[in-house]
């Protein structure tokens, strides 16, 4: 079947088999960036934002999304091709990435996390990130790039959060 | 030889951001699956699903059929050469007991046939469709029983490549050790009493959050490419070229971003298969493993089981050692000596002053899944057994455990016997200590603990849980001497950019940003200077791959050394350029500066010269080392943590690492590193492992049923990174990749007895295991 999806503010235009997952979608047209690291929804690495919700995109079907705004990684920099969000920009100074493969998913959680509650305290922040598996780190350092991000979003303050849209 | 201390440092030693962590925060950089390759086909394998049997017939008619399959290998149609799957180097010390198929299977889980598709759901339902015809065989499923008469012989019909180790699969033995030192039974004697405890560990899974993926395809040159998330793209190439026989010449290895590794990657798995498509069909081809199959098809931990006899003086004194292990292997003999030794070899040196070792040991292989390289290797293994038995002899003697570690471990002047005995499949090398801090490794972390406030309090949380601390100590190796080699090559770009090339491979370590500092801090550039270019066979020398904690100290020093022969050139051309001696110029900021007259020449202008002006060449070079020793880091590491004595559950509330990594180059990415370990360590101690049913098929292979530790999960977490220096090291470093793995599981072991006194011999510590510990004291 063929339908329009909203990606990452984007009509796209895809054909796609009635029984496919949203990641499967994803990533069949060209969103790369979406990663697999299950298919269960057990390791969160697949996370979109779905509405600005998070949601492990490979059990969503791809027909339940139809027309909702689903945001990868790329959205969060789509008005600034060479930037990085201040939640990139934390991850990346604070030690956030090892391998990096889960990374855009714990981007994502974060970036929605905050934008509901800006100043969470460390178990607002390890609850939110259940879902999401990360090998590489012990958790120590994405708590630390979570924290980091929350201040600099408070730094940057409104007008960062307008010219990001949503 | 020694440039000193951080302070004298502009990049080394410097939180830098990683190289590579703008595009990875991005989500542009692009793991092995996320190349657009175009007609590509899929391949997924059948599996056996008894754990030991004769393939009688194999009927692929029916799965042929169908449309969009394009072929089916199994081990009527394809090489029948032995090798191993172990990414080591050249010759392997793993025995050749694998072939692509075979006609026996050997747990369930092992490959059967490989179907190739237009498509992998296609090729997954012809999967489906293969009837196999196969004569049961006996299985054996306990290791501990695996040597006995009456249990069937896994690898007893093969022929095997002579390789210079015992191996005996006529006794299901995969490897054998048999080292020792001094007078062992004169040494038992000596002693005031005996302290003999056996140890386990199990099965468990790396779980880096990619699964194993390869694909392959004819590049325009005609050259078969292989584009891998692996930890050992030479040894691909290598394992690849013999076990098809195509010439290496022909083949391209590309590892790209990779997700994780652990050991799980150092396994030449998927490359020789993906490649066979390629070669077959002539298409280009994709496998991807599913979580299930890396649970149960890849690579695990090895299980091992440890009995540790030590004779002890009242004085506290150990007069005599003996440690005996005996380690799962699996169906195939991957990593079965080395994981092994390195029980060994990794842990009896720590105290060295004790008089007589034996350290014998034993790997066997069972009808279960195989074991192979994972963080820690072996080392993991035998520091549960230690310093779960140095906290025992300390309680029984009543001394200070902190006193006692601190008064018999190895120091900085000295050596252990063990080093030069015990090798990776040949004797090892000898060395003496140059650089251990441990005694700050311990007393910082005890403090950070508050080991003498807490040790033995019991104290009484709200809910009735019960706490204690435990701790325990360790060392690793730095690479593996005179055998792991690394080198790099640089050239120099007019813009005063240097273009690093190195087979160093980046599993998310860092380990491409902790290269580029070093060369930076040799040219005295800012890290951004340095295009850092790692992992492609044809691109890249040599480098052994990640493994054996070897990058930062092995390849490092291959960095330095040509990032100085750069230097060197450089001078010698600002020297044409200034019309002054060498000797009178320094490096700074990009610059080469007359210490004479303070003019300075740019980098820039000097390659821009050397290209095209005076004396011209490329600036270039290139280095290769291989170390002489392993210098080992340090680490002290320390549990607290509260049990639930009406259920047995166990919770860790803090954990503290203190480690002397020697100069951490780059100290964001080390703690890093230890941090991911302990995470892993914990979770393995206390969750993870995997639960077989009768016919020995993993029953849980899913990480809801397989339980890792997620962010709620974990504990308070502190590391401590002690200075230090290690003056045969690149600025001073040693290896931090492995180390702090190997203390969560005893450290918490032993912080369940100052708990509740119940003393645990076998991870993972289950709510089920404890509280039968609990009860069985009561009784």
């Amino acid at each position: 079947m063929k339908a329009d999806f909203i990606i990452n503010g984007r009509r796209e235009s895809l054909e796609f088999d009635s029984r496919a997952t949203l990641l499967e979608v994803l990533r069949n047209s060209g969103h790369r960036e979406v990663k697999s690291g299950c298919e269960n929804g057990e390791c969160g690495v697949c996370t979109v934002l779905l509405d600005g919700i998070p949601v492990n995109s490979c059990m969503v079907l791809a027909a339940s999304v139809i027309g909702r705004e689903v945001t990868t990684i790329r959205g969060l920099t789509e008005d600034d091709d060479t930037g990085l969000s201040p939640v990139q920009e934390a991850f990346a100074e604070a030690g956030g990435i090892q391998c990096g493969f889960c990374t855009p998913a714990k981007v994502l959680v974060t970036y929605s996390l905050l934008s509901r509650n800006p100043q969470p305290s460390d178990e607002d922040i390890m609850n939110a990130l259940d879902g999401n598996i990360c090998r590489c780190t012990g958790y120590v350092k994405i708590l630390d790039s979570v924290k980091l991000a929350a201040e600099k979003l408070k730094a940057s303050g409104k007008e960062s959060r307008k010219e990001r849209g949503k | 030889m020694a440039e000193k201390i951080s302070d004298d440092f502009n990049y080394v030693g410097k939180p830098v951001r990683k190289v590579d962590s703008l595009s990875l925060a991005r989500g542009e950089a692009r793991f092995t699956d996320d190349y657009d390759i175009q007609n590509e086909v899929y391949g997924v394998f059948l599996y056996s699903d008894i754990p030991h049997g004769r393939i009688r017939e194999i009927d692929t008619a029916e799965a042929l059929s169908i449309d969009g399959v394009i072929d089916i290998f199994h081990h009527g149609n394809t090489p029948n050469t032995l090798y191993t799957s172990a990414g080591q180097g050249y010759p392997e010390p793993s025995p050749y007991d694998t072939r692509l198929f075979d006609s026996v299977v050997r747990f369930v889980g092992d490959r059967v046939a490989l179907v190739v598709a237009e498509s992998e759901e296609v090729a997954r339902e012809a999967a489906g469709k293969i009837k196999v015809n196969y004569e049961e065989l006996p299985a054996v499923f306990d290791y501990e029983r695996a040597e006995e008469p009456d249990s069937p012989r896994i690898h007893a019909d093969g022929e095997f490549p002579k390789i210079p180790v015992a191996y005996l699969p006529e006794k299901n033995i995969a490897a054998k050790i048999d080292i020792g030192f001094g007078n062992i039974d004169e040494g038992f004697k000596e002693a005031d009493f005996i302290v003999e405890n056996t140890y386990r560990m199990q099965y468990a899974s790396h779980c880096a959050t990619e699964p194993h993926v390869a694909r392959a395809y004819y590049d325009d040159r005609g050259r078969l490419t292989i584009v891998t998330a692996t930890q050992v793209p030479f040894h691909a190439r290598r394992i690849v070229s013999m076990v098809l026989g195509i010439p290496i010449s022909s083949i391209r290895v590309i590892k790209p971003r990779i997700g994780g590794g652990f050991g799980g990657k150092q396994e030449v798995i998927l490359e020789p298969y993906v490649a066979l498509i390629t070669v077959r069909t002539g298409r280009a081809s994709r496998i991807k493993l599913s979580r299930k199959e890396v649970f149960v098809s890849s690579r695990t931990r090895h299980p091992m089981r440890v009995r540790l006899k030590t004779g002890v003086k009242k004085s506290g004194e150990i007069t005599a050692l003996e440690m005996d292990a005996l380690m799962n292997n699996g169906a195939y003999g991957s990593h079965a000596l080395t994981v092994l030794s390195n029980a060994g070899s990794k842990v009896l040196p720590l105290f060295n002053k004790i008089p007589s070792i034996r350290f014998r040991g034993e790997t066997v292989y069972t009808n279960l899944p195989v074991g192979g390289a994972y963080r820690g290797y072996g080392a993991t293994q035998g520091y549960f057994a230690f310093n779960q038995q140095i906290d025992i002899i300390t309680r029984k003697l009543g001394l200070d455990i902190i006193e006692y570690c601190k008064k018999w471990h190895i120091r900085e002047g000295e050596t252990s016997k063990i080093f030069e005995a015990l090798g990776e499949g040949k004797e090892g090398v000898s060395q003496v200590i140059k650089s251990c801090k441990l005694d700050e490794c311990i007393d910082r972390g005890a403090a950070e603990i508050g080991w003498y406030e807490k040790r033995g309090k019991r104290r009484k949380l709200d809910n009735g849980w019960v706490t204690g601390v435990g701790m325990a100590i360790g060392m690793q190796g730095s690479g593996i001497p005179l055998i792991d080699m690394g080198s790099a090559s640089i050239k120099m770009n007019e813009d005063g950019s240097f273009n690093l090339f190195i087979g160093a491979t980046d599993l998310g370590t860092g380990s491409d940003t902790i290269l580029a500092q070093i060369a930076a801090e040799v040219l005295q550039v800012p890290v951004d200077k340095m295009i850092v270019l790692s992992s492609d066979t044809d691109l890249t020398p040599f480098d052994v791959g990640a493994y054996a904690s070897s990058t930062t100290y092995v390849s490092g020093s291959a960095v330095k050394k040509c990032a100085e022969k750069i230097r060197k050139d450089i001078l010698e051309v600002a020297s044409q350029m200034l019309g002054e001696e060498v000797s009178g110029l320094k490096v700074k900021e990009g610059t080469v500066v007359s210490g004479k007259t303070g003019e300075s020449v740019s980098y820039s202008d000097i390659c821009t010269y050397s290209l095209y002006q005076g004396g011209q060449h490329q600036i270039q070079a290139e280095a290769s080392s291989v170390m002489p020793e392993s210098p080992p880091p340090f680490i002290a590491q320390f549990a607290e943590v509260a049990v639930d004595v009406e259920t047995g559950k166990v919770k860790p509330l803090r954990f503290v690492s203190a480690v002397d990594c020697g100069q951490a180059i780059n100290p964001v990415l080390a703690e890093g590193q230890v941090e991911g370990a302990v995470v892993n360590g914990i979770s393995y101690a206390l969750t993870e492992e995997y639960r077989f049913d009768k016919k020995g098929r993993m029953v849980n292979p899913s990480f809801g049923n397989y339980k890792i530790f997620t962010a709620p999960d974990i504990p308070e977490i502190k590391t401590i990174l002690v200075e230090s220096y290690e003056e045969t090291g690149p600025f001073g470093a040693k290896s931090v990749g492995e180390i702090a793995i190997n203390g969560p599981a005893p450290a918490i072991a032993n912080a369940i007895y100052d708990a509740v006194g119940v003393r645990l011999f076998e991870t993972p510590f289950t709510p089920e295991r404890v509280f039968k510990a609990l009860k069985s004291r009561e009784e």
